[in-house]
């Protein structure tokens, strides 16, 4: 007899949880699905390109109706869970309730909003899903349409890059000196700059926001403390999410930052598991999708009596600006014990920095050329010592034959 | 090479202006404005074949660093002021310290009508002896041994000779990169004659060694040691020719008996190894044994040649096809100066300055004022009298004393030194032109005619086919000139070198008649069409004689007319390894270059071969030193010092070294290997002892290495570099003890791109750097930089230069990576192709394998479906075959 399973979130790390757990041991579970957006499981990652123009939302769908039906997985779209009560193992939504012997939370983030003044007028949104995807596309129907971004990381710049090419005037506004400068070192950070302002999108760094001004309770301008004021239609604040724990705390589970979980995912509550951007893992939350699948996979071998456990890993970013191809992987923070290996092509406008600690490869930055990020990443992530071919690595895995082909190894010009 | 002008209107016939082989070659002009060089089939030295510097010729003749106008004290000049300024200088300092206080020192490669005239205006006119060439460095002991042996300097047999012999004894030769062209007819002739032997005597082992049945890697110097042991061995096996030395020959038990006490050990070769070369040697009736720098160049040069000579005159092995000594010539016309009297104790036409008859006979033909009566200053005595101030004017021709005189660094500071230095050559640019205060255009190979003559007594014409650069002249009109404003206006008054030598075959003739070998008196009334279409003929050419070999007659030049052998002692090198300068260093030539390399390092081919000076050291003695291959080398001497780059071999013995005496200041920072070299010369010949001092070597403690290529001739400041020109630009390699503050500021000043785009790699915590220059996308310049001897294909960024510049900064191919094809996954670029290739090599089955193998879908997951779509396509394909 199958048990119940409930999963609350359709996003992308319950969703691949679901696909593992399902293609694995379909009979294991009867799975209810809550969803407080309206639909089932899509790419988030992807909004940019439909963003751009470059995809439609059907084609990133994961998983969509005729897929939950032929799983069985009940869904419960659209409506919200009020309450967990871990007493009586029941999830309580707004339609009822609905018994679990196990729960998966995944209820992913909620963007952070900044506390400015005119946060709650018209035309401020976050870069989170479909709906704020929409207000953007929409918005380039408006002839002269004007927005601004607060928030030069990947999301910000991937709304500036979007909306940008729908033919709307974005300004992006940055706190920090370089743009994307989790991932980017100051170089990358300006190259990048640079490309953007090449193709229209005017970019402020060291920028700081005062207030959102408004008329009629619609904003009309982001005004910055320097007075300077940057007229907008709208304003989209990408500056960085926050779990989504409320559901888990008020269930009375160990919440820090996020939902706290051991390595196999579970929660303090041994039959609530949880899994994505909600979690706290060993103290580190996540935002980008790599560790996300991984854990994934943990909780569904966990949710079939697997023995599986959940490693942080490097991971890689890169932005899916059309154009503007970066890189980054690793840890490229400057340190005593940190030796770089950079690359700057002025003619080419490409960078390259790699960061070596002990002989090995812990980071990697690149601009312009990413052709070997994969061949970085695997050396970082295989912790591989890269002594003997440090003379080439920046070159990539097509130049890592041990000698040139001529006379003393290339070391001189004698070849008599 | 652009828009030379050619002057025949089709092929011209002309000769090699390199070694002494003599090769002819046919120029003609290409319909891009430069030249063709091609063998010329019919001439009997080299019968169509050419070697890699022959080849090249047609690389060499651009202008591109040709003096074009004189120049006085740096300053462009008109030729009126500059030769009055000679000719007054000369004169002044004749009046006021008399005539051997002026020198000439000239040059094998000057063609025999310039040499005749050099001679002439000296010898006769000036009236000092004061006038040596280059083929003191070069040939001088073959001339005192020939001379001591058959009272005359002159070379028995000719080429064929090499062809018939059923031996060859190549010593002191490294013929396959010296002669090349003699050492391709000999591969040739042995390959038609399975019985033909090749003994090869050499310390090195050499590219000539791989055609030897026999190395022998012998002691430096133990040269003469070995033929006295030959000569015993001749004696004692009976192989002695008693009717020929009994009736030609003097001295044979005077030579014998020496030869008997001479300890052959000191050869440092094996009882069995000597005893198979002498076996080999006495058993075979046609041998020839060719030598030349490695037994010339020493301070027993001429005993060595007459220990050589000995064995031939004792068998009577000499003038007879397939058999004789064989003295090879390094320069083209080292034969033709000697047979002007280029060196300073010769008259013109093999005739001796020292004998009254012959001085007087010369003197009535010249109409001279004046004749020396004593032999002039050889070249290190004539340097050292410039040094010591005894010299005081000094015209150096078409040579490159700075770099090629031993002891360089003592002749650059005499010169530094003298009153008055006048230089001719093609260009400003040799480090003796430099030390110059008159430097005078003389026109090159292709815009000289004249006649040259080989090792085999070949003359032949070096034809113009160019005209002179600019204000550039022929030397013997840039002599002539002085000699009219010195005031010897009818013994100088030529118009043309065809003029000149029928003045020189007239004096032949007079040579002839007083017992002379050279008398081409034949060629006396030889008129200016016939001169101008002379083909390559053998002296002598008399009523009665023309061409062929000397001495199977038995007849000799000495008073008594018989040859003479000589007692010969072993004498050791005059240097002597120490606990100081332990290693005994030998020098020599390489393929490619030629010379101090003013020719040809214009071609950017030959500078390819061997692109920097380099040490040949014996693996044991470079791991003792801690030197590793490619390091650099400090070599230090008595005399001077060298930075080298280390050639880490077995081809040269523990305990001895070589280098290449080509590079000069132009082309290395402290390549010049002749600043180590002792001034020791063979009391006999006064040649320089060039291929054993002793030298110290050291690995050079370089802070970086450094190879750059660059569009723009470097400007290298750095204590080790060489340059090589490369394609359209040049290559440098580079060692310094000081690091640049900045890699890029100083890749721009070093290769001369200011403003250029920069393609930069720093790892600066290991010292390395790499900086590519673009513009217009192409590759102007690149600088590779790091600790240890920089890895880089060379030849690949040589090759780059000036063209797209993609990757450059790899400095190397990349690996034969195939095309990725169209990208699945963004994120980590994977392509199509690669993915297919990894489901079938790897036999992957799913989504997660291949995300395992090739990170593929690992990242934003948007690409999972069309990796599964290709995995399923391959499954099908699979089971569909």
């Amino acid at each position: 007899m199958s048990r119940n399973l409930v999963v609350i979130g359709a996003g992308m790390a319950s969703g691949r949880a679901l696909e593992h757990l399902l293609q694995v041991n379909p009979g294991a579970y009867d799975v209810t699905l809550f969803n407080a957006e309206p639909r089932g499981n899509y790419n988030r990652l992807m909004l940019s390109p439909v963003l751009a123009g470059e995809k439609t939302y059907e084609q990133i769908v994961t998983h969509d109706a005729d897929w939950y039906a032929a799983h069985g997985v009940t869904c419960r779209f659209g409506e919200k869970v009020l309450r967990i009560d871990r007493a009586r193992k029941v999830v309580i939504g707004e339609n009822g309730e609905v018994p679990y012997d196990k729960l998966l939370l995944g209820m992913g983030s909620t963007p952070f909003m900044i506390p400015l003044p005119g946060r709650d007028l018209g035309g401020v949104i976050a870069y989170r899903d479909l709906e704020d995807t929409q207000r953007m596309i929409d918005l380039g129907l408006k002839p002269g349409a004007k927005a601004v971004v607060i928030g030069g990381g990947l999301l910000g710049l991937e709304a500036a890059a979007g909306m940008k090419a729908r033919g709307v005037d974005v300004t992006v506004v940055h706190i920090m000196g370089h743009l994307m400068e989790r991932q980017l070192d100051p170089a990358a950070g300006f190259l990048l700059r640079k490309a953007l302002v090449d193709r229209g999108i005017k970019v402020m760094c060291s920028a700081n926001s005062q207030e959102i001004v408004g008329e009629n309770g619609h904003v009309t301008a982001l005004r910055l403390a320097d007075g300077t004021e940057l007229p907008c239609d709208l304003l989209v604040m990408a500056v960085g999410i926050r779990p989504a724990t409320k559901l888990g705390a008020e269930a009375g589970l160990t919440v820090n930052r996020g939902i706290v979980v051991d390595d196999h995912m579970v929660t303090s509550d041994p039959d609530i598991l949880a899994v994505g951007e909600c979690v706290e893992h060993d103290g580190a939350l996540f935002g980008l999708v790599a560790p996300l699948y991984d854990q994934a996979n943990v909780v569904a071998q966990t949710l079939l009596g697997q023995e599986a456990r959940f490693v942080n890993k490097e991971v890689s970013t890169k932005l899916k600006v059309t154009g503007c191809d970066l890189f980054s992987a690793g840890d490229f923070a400057d340190g005593e014990d940190r030796e770089d290996i950079v690359l700057h092509d002025a003619a080419a406008g490409s960078y390259k920095r790699l960061i070596l600690k002990d002989d090995r490869l812990i980071g990697a930055v690149m601009y312009g050329d990413t052709a070997d990020g994969g061949w970085f990443y695997n050396l970082i992530r295989d912790g591989a010592d890269v002594s003997a071919m440090r003379d080439m690595l920046i070159f990539g895995p097509g130049y890592q034959a041990s000698t040139p082909a001529e006379p003393y190894g290339g070391l001189c010009s004698l070849t008599g | 090479m652009k828009n030379l002008q050619f002057a025949p209107a089709s092929t011209c016939k002309t000769t090699c202006p390199y070694c002494g082989v003599g090769c002819g070659v046919l120029v003609s002009p290409e319909k891009t404005g430069g030249i063709k060089v091609k063998a010329d089939p019919d001439h009997p030295a080299n019968l169509g074949r050419l070697c890699s510097k022959g080849t090249a010729l047609a690389e060499t003749i651009w202008l591109d660093d040709r003096l074009l106008h004189p120049q006085v004290n740096g300053a462009r000049a008109s030729w009126d002021d500059a030769l009055e300024l000679v000719a007054q200088r000369f004169k002044g300092t004749i009046a006021e310290h008399g005539p051997d206080s002026v020198a000439f020192y000239v040059s094998g490669q000057l063609l025999t009508e310039d040499y005749y005239v050099a001679n002439k205006l000296m010898k006769g006119f000036i009236g000092s002896a004061n006038i040596d060439t280059n083929s003191r460095l070069c040939m001088a002991s073959s001339v005192a041994g020939h001379k001591r042996a058959f009272g005359t300097d002159t070379v028995p047999g000719q080429y064929t000779d090499l062809e018939q012999a059923d031996l060859v004894v190549l010593t002191g030769s490294n013929l396959a990169w010296c002669h090349p062209v003699l050492y391709q007819r000999i591969v040739a002739a042995k390959k038609a004659n399975p019985k033909m032997k090749v003994v090869n005597i050499d310390p090195r082992r050499t590219a000539t060694s791989d055609i030897a049945d026999l190395h022998l890697a012998i002691a430096p110097g133990g040269d003469a040691a070995l033929f006295n042991r030959l000569l015993v061995e001749i004696h004692e096996q009976g192989a002695v020719d008693s009717s020929f030395v009994g009736q030609h020959v003097d001295g044979f038990d005077d030579a014998v008996n020496a030869a008997s006490s001479c300890d052959s050990t000191v050869t440092g070769l094996s009882e069995a190894d000597i005893r198979a070369f002498c076996n080999m040697w006495i058993g075979t009736e046609k041998v020839v044994t060719v030598y030349s720098q490695g037994v010339n160049q020493s301070s027993a040069g001429s005993d060595k040649v007459n220990a050589i000579l000995n064995c031939h005159l004792a068998t009577g092995r000499i003038g007879q096809p397939g058999m004789g000594p064989f003295s090879v010539t390094g320069q083209p016309n080292a034969m033709g100066g000697r047979e002007v009297g280029g060196l300073a104790n010769m008259l013109a036409c093999h005739l001796d300055l020292e004998n009254a008859e012959h001085r007087s006979a010369v003197k009535t033909f010249w109409a001279a004022p004046d004749m020396p009566e004593a032999a002039g200053l050889k070249a290190v005595d004539m340097f050292n009298a410039v040094a010591e101030g005894r010299i005081k004017a000094i015209w150096i021709m078409c040579t490159n004393p700075v770099v090629s005189m031993p002891d360089a660094d003592a002749v650059k500071a005499a010169l530094e030194g003298c009153d008055f230095v006048v230089v001719s050559d093609l260009t400003a640019d040799t480090d003796t032109a430099k030390l110059a205060h008159v430097v005078l255009p003389a026109t090159g190979w292709g815009e000289k005619d004249g006649t040259v003559t080989n090792s085999e007594r070949c003359i032949s014409r070096q034809r113009g086919f160019l005209p002179a650069p600019g204000e550039a002249r022929h030397d013997w009109d840039i002599m002539s000139d002085v000699g009219r404003r010195m005031g010897w206006h009818d013994a100088f008054d030529y118009q043309s070198p065809a003029e000149i030598f029928r003045e020189y075959a007239v004096l032949s003739g007079i040579a002839g008649q007083l017992g002379r070998d050279f008398d081409i008196s034949g060629l006396s009334d030889l008129g200016d069409d016939a001169y101008d279409s002379l083909e390559p003929l053998h002296w002598p050419v008399t009523a009665i004689r023309a061409g062929g070999r000397f001495f199977g007659d038995g007849r000799f030049f000495t008073p008594s007319g018989k040859a003479r052998m000589l007692p010969i002692h072993f004498r050791t090198p005059q240097s002597h390894p120490s606990a100081q300068y332990p290693f005994r260093l030998n020098t020599g030539r390489v393929r490619d270059h030629w010379h101090t390399m003013t020719r040809s390092a214009k071609s950017s081919r030959l500078s390819q071969h061997l692109a920097e000076p380099y040490l040949e050291i014996h693996p044991s003695d470079a791991t003792r030193l801690g030197i590793a291959p490619a390091d650099i080398v400090r070599v230090t001497s008595p005399q001077g010092a060298s930075l080298l780059r280390a050639l880490v071999t077995d081809r040269v013995h523990a305990g001895q070294v070589f280098a290449p005496m080509h590079w000069t200041a132009q082309y290395a920072s402290a390549g010049r290997v002749d600043t180590l070299v002792a001034a020791h010369t063979d009391p006999v010949s006064g040649q320089p002892e060039s291929k054993a001092s002793v030298v110290n070597v050291e690995k050079f403690q370089a802070k970086w290495y450094g190879f750059a290529v660059s569009l723009a001739k470097p400007r290298a400041d750095t204590a080790y570099w060489a340059q090589a020109r490369s394609g359209d630009g040049w290559r440098i390699e580079l060692a310094a003890t000081d690091t640049p503050e900045d890699w890029e500021t100083y890749a721009r000043t070093l290769l001369n791109a200011p403003e250029a785009q920069a393609q930069i790699v720093q790892d600066p915590k290991r010292g390395g750097a790499r900086i590519a220059f673009v513009q217009d996308g192409r590759l102007i310049g690149a600088l590779f930089v790091a600790a240890e001897p920089v890895q880089v294909a060379r030849n690949h960024m040589a090759h780059m230069l000036g063209n797209v510049a993609e990757d450059a900064l790899a400095g190397r191919p990349s690996a034969d990576r195939p095309d990725p094809g169209a990208t699945i996954c963004a994120c980590f670029d994977v392509g199509v192709n690669t993915i297919l290739a990894a489901i079938a090599e790897q036999k992957l089955v799913s989504v997660e394998q291949i995300g395992a193998a090739l990170n593929a879908g690992t990242n934003c997951g948007s690409c999972r479906p069309e990796l599964a779509a290709l995995l399923a396509a391959s499954h099908v394909q699979q089971a569909a075959e």
